[in-house]
């Protein structure tokens, strides 16, 4: 049995543990919240441009642009969405177990896709599985600004447009609750999923809609990426505050688990003492 | 006198909200003044100031590239970036300005050459908004 030292040791240094995660899962919390009103500030922009999009998909049924129309896939790009650091549960190993199952369905060698990659982990990961990676960002700040993000993913767009890739599809954590966390598979090119819509007004275009498309549809795609990127911090702070809530509930079980046996091992200390004492004296009288 | 509403927003949030009497952006087409009532138009905005009169004043704002979104009583401006005059880190954007000049001069890559032009693009206008010299 471990002596009474050595249990006193590993509940101090558990207790401190405790307190890191704590204090951890404290500054996740204050950033989820700071992420919840990035992107909501987000929401407005995402809605117009969605907006003017429908407008012009159903003010001219004969608009086509690249980057709305379908074409034979030589090449595919998936942008994946990763912390950088560790500490935040499943977060990257539920993303990146995805993403690796639909590259094995849909491939059969790592010459049909590349890799676009925001976050170290994911980077890390792919590099690891010898796939390539055409890009990649990290160290992006807790809080992005577009400026972030932007080099990345006019990249992303600039590639689809010169025909590096035909397809693009993002993989990230989408934020449904503080203790949910839904991986997401989005197409973000070619845009084939906009919805004419019915009740907006028809515009006038200066000069014409293909110039409009021309400025609006590239903007419209970076925008995706940027609000996947803001959705997934969000749940990067969610992950990392569940994670380190369980952590400090682990920490406090095996304080309390601790505790018993070294007030145990204690009180067996004394009752021996007690026993000696009294034997001594027996063996006195 | 009639006044119509000005929105910017941006994807990091909206940077201009209130009524204005005129508003006039550097659309790809040439400049373009827009008054209460306008017919419903998208145009597409260049790297420049945006001017928004409102009764005596005029309130600068530069923005970057976007769109121009204008209905009657509506006017919304959609960019990647935009700043107020009085938002703007005056020394950066020269900071900024010093560096794509000095890029102009060394590269002769045409696509680094090209960046570099719209680099210094963005910080004079940025500059000429803060300054107020439009």
């Amino acid at each position: 049995m471990a002596s009474l030292r050595d249990i006193k040791n590993r509940i101090t240094s558990t207790k401190k543990t405790s307190q890191i995660t704590k204090a951890m899962q404290m500054v996740s919390a204050s950033k989820l919240n700071r992420a919840e009103v990035n992107a909501k500030a987000f929401v407005p922009y995402m809605g117009k441009i969605q907006d003017v999009v429908s407008a012009i998909a159903a003010g001219s049924n004969d608009t086509s642009h690249p980057m709305m129309t379908t074409r034979p896939v030589k090449k595919t790009a998936y942008l994946v969405i990763t912390s950088d650091r560790g500490l935040v549960g499943g977060y990257n190993s539920n993303i990146l177990r995805t993403v690796t199952a639909k590259i094995r369905q849909r491939h059969t060698s790592n010459d049909e896709f590349v890799i676009l990659s925001i976050g170290r982990k994911g980077r890390d990961f792919f590099a690891k599985q010898g796939m390539t990676i055409l890009e990649s960002k990290i160290a992006l700040p807790d809080h992005p600004t577009f400026a972030d993000i932007k080099e990345i993913t006019h990249k992303a767009v600039g590639m689809f447009s010169d025909g590096t890739y035909d397809e693009v599809y993002m993989y990230y954590n989408h934020y449904v609750s503080a203790i949910q966390q839904d991986v997401t598979e989005k197409k973000v090119l070619p845009l084939t999923d906009i919805q004419p819509s019915t009740s907006t007004a028809s515009y006038e275009f200066d000069p014409s809609a293909e110039a409009i498309l021309e400025v609006l549809l590239p903007q419209y795609a970076e925008s995706l990426i940027f609000g996947a990127v803001l959705d997934g911090k969000a749940s990067e702070h969610a992950a990392s505050m569940t994670a380190m809530k369980s952590a400090t509930d682990n920490a406090n079980e095996l304080i309390n688990g601790l505790t018993l046996v070294y007030n145990r091992a204690r009180q067996a200390a004394i009752t021996q003492e007690i026993t000696e004492i009294v034997g001594g004296a027996a063996a006195l009288e | 006198m009639k006044t119509i509403a000005v929105n910017i927003v941006t994807p990091d949030g909206p940077v201009y909200d209130s009524e204005v009497s005129m508003v006039i952006g550097v659309t790809a087409t040439g400049e373009m003044g827009v008054l209460p009532g306008h017919i419903p138009t998208v145009a597409p905005l260049g790297i420049g100031a945006v001017r928004l009169k409102k009764d005596n004043s005029t309130e600068l704002v530069a923005v970057n590239g976007g769109f121009l979104e204008i209905r009657p009583e509506k006017v919304t401006i959609l960019a990647q970036s935009a700043e107020r005059a009085t938002d703007i880190d005056l020394a950066r954007a020269q900071e900024a300005a010093k560096r794509a000049e000095a890029r102009l001069q060394a590269n002769k890559d045409e696509v680094d050459f090209k960046r570099a032009e719209l680099a210094l693009k963005r910080a004079m206008n940025r500059i000429n908004v803060y300054e107020g010299n439009i």
